[in-house]
């Protein structure tokens, strides 16, 4: 297998131990990552802002890109919103006339062109899809026997383009996590929203958002995240949301690649957990006790 | 142009657009499964079922004074629900647009977006320490800053962000991309 890999700006930043253990896992799975050296800014939720084309033009421009390396492959994403911001432009180039022509005029000015037609897939996506739980739990080394997971699917990793589960109530998670010989948190939050953006803007609204899922959260031992976005406000406001709810919300925010990655045996160079905000006590303590070198039947 | 002509085509400009979104929601029949969809209802002054009845009575100002286009945090649950399949979403992101063009947007959305759109003209790609920096100058506010301290320190300490603020001056990576856009948009 073998796919392109748009990590996106904020995996290159905030975000860095997601695009590590991205990395990592595939490479344990022995799957191959094409990066685009050149490749730009989605446009994020910003450009949609400020103007439709702008934020058409820029996710256009990296699908330019791979077309340009004629390999028949699809695009692997792990941010959710780059993934909807690619995708978006070939769903909406199916339903309007003219407007790829529109794009490629913009993109011509780089002597770039997109014909359409590349696969915009989420990392979510190939994980259970491509991958599947059975080749997932055939790299195992190490069971995550008690760990009990709060699985967190975000919005735009299945809302507006989805396909691969039910975008209302997300499960495709599950399998995977019970490859890893883990527990499944039962919540009902799964696909509800973090508050994305609002949390630089409109901080107070945000907050009660978060505070909602981490109080939902109790009793899991972590939350297991596919979004940059939701990773950050869930992790990096604990403090602000246990004020709100007036009692101790701390628990930590892993990307589902680190959980994945923990599970195959792979070390902190692989993982980065050091990197999370919230890495607690309580689940390294679990973690300890999970028993190493056995793979489960 | 004279400056009282450049108003009026910017009016005239924006004057479409608002068409373009009255006729995604001319089918919207008020059912309300947009509000007991939405994440952040209970923060809004207008409910979405609310907003898209004032979109199609062209209450333009009411509309553009409410806080409810600007605190969509684009979930989507409302697209995925409308009864009708309206781009409900789409609809939100069409009205902020707008606000921005006219130069009516919440200072804090609108500062936020632009200094976000500016880094990538300028790098290419967006580097986070730097569009919060530039963020809070656009602000000018002393006191907004403090509210990020705390997590800034960690994500440095952390070594995820630089503290260096490359300079902005020189050309743009996207430059020639950014001027199309608008010269093709200008003239549609």
């Amino acid at each position: 297998m073998k796919y392109f890999y748009y990590s996106g700006c904020s995996l290159e930043g905030t975000a860095l131990e997601y695009n590590i253990s991205t990395q990592a896992m595939m490479r344990a799975l022995g799957i191959e990552l094409l990066e685009l050296e050149d490749w730009t800014c989605c446009g994020a939720s910003a450009a949609e802002t400020i103007s439709d084309l702008l934020s058409l033009v820029l996710p256009a421009r990296n699908l330019a890109l791979a077309e340009q390396m004629d390999m028949d492959c699809d695009f692997l994403i792990p941010c959710s919103a780059c993934y909807l911001n690619l995708r978006k432009v070939d769903e909406r180039a199916k339903r309007e006339d003219g407007l790829l022509d529109k794009i490629n005029e913009v993109l011509g000015e780089e002597g770039l062109g997109y014909q359409g037609g590349i696969k915009s897939r989420h990392l979510l996506d190939v994980i259970v899809t491509d991958i599947g739980s059975e080749m997932i739990r055939s790299h195992v080394k190490r069971e995550l026997s008690g760990l009990r997971v709060a699985l967190y699917y975000g919005c735009q990793a299945l809302r507006p383009y989805g396909g691969y589960d039910d975008p209302e109530k997300p499960r495709c998670m599950e399998p995977v996590i019970e490859a890893l010989g883990a527990e499944v948190h039962d919540w009902t939050m799964g696909a509800k929203c973090c508050g994305a953006g609002l949390m630089t803007t409109k901080k107070e609204v945000a907050i009660e958002l978060t505070s909602s899922l981490l109080e939902a959260a109790k009793g899991a031992d972590c939350i297991a995240t596919v979004c940059p976005m939701c990773q950050m406000n869930l992790d990096s406001y604990q403090k602000m949301a246990s004020k709100v709810k007036q009692e101790n919300l701390s628990i930590s925010v892993l990307y589902l690649p680190q959980l994945i990655g923990m599970a195959f045996g792979l070390g902190e160079e692989d993982l980065k957990l050091g990197l999370n905000m919230a890495y607690t006590d309580s689940l390294k303590a679990k973690l300890a006790e999970c028993r190493v070198g056995t793979t489960p039947q | 142009m004279s400056e009282e002509n450049l108003t009026l085509a910017k009016v005239h400009d924006v004057a479409d657009p608002m068409n373009a979104i009255r006729e995604k929601v001319r089918a919207c029949m008020q059912c309300g499964t947009c509000t007991g969809s939405c994440a952040n209802s209970f923060a809004m002054d207008y409910t979405p079922r609310q907003l898209w009845r004032m979109v199609q009575l062209g209450l333009t100002d009411e509309l553009f004074n409410s806080k409810t286009f600007s605190l969509c945090s684009s979930c989507y649950y409302c697209t995925l629900r409308c009864p009708r399949g309206l781009p409900l979403t789409e609809a939100i992101h069409g009205l902020k647009q707008l606000a921005v063009a006219r130069g009516i947007a919440e200072k804090k959305g609108s500062c936020f977006y632009r200094t976000f759109v500016e880094t990538v003209r300028r790098y290419g790609r967006v580097r986070e320490m730097e569009l919060m920096a530039r963020y809070f100058l656009s602000m000018k506010s002393p006191i907004l800053p403090l509210s990020f301290t705390p997590l800034g320190m960690k994500l440095m300490l952390k070594g995820k962000v630089s503290p260096e603020m490359p300079k902005l001056s020189g050309p743009g990576k996207l430059d020639a991309i950014f001027r199309k856009v608008e010269q093709v948009e200008g003239s549609s």
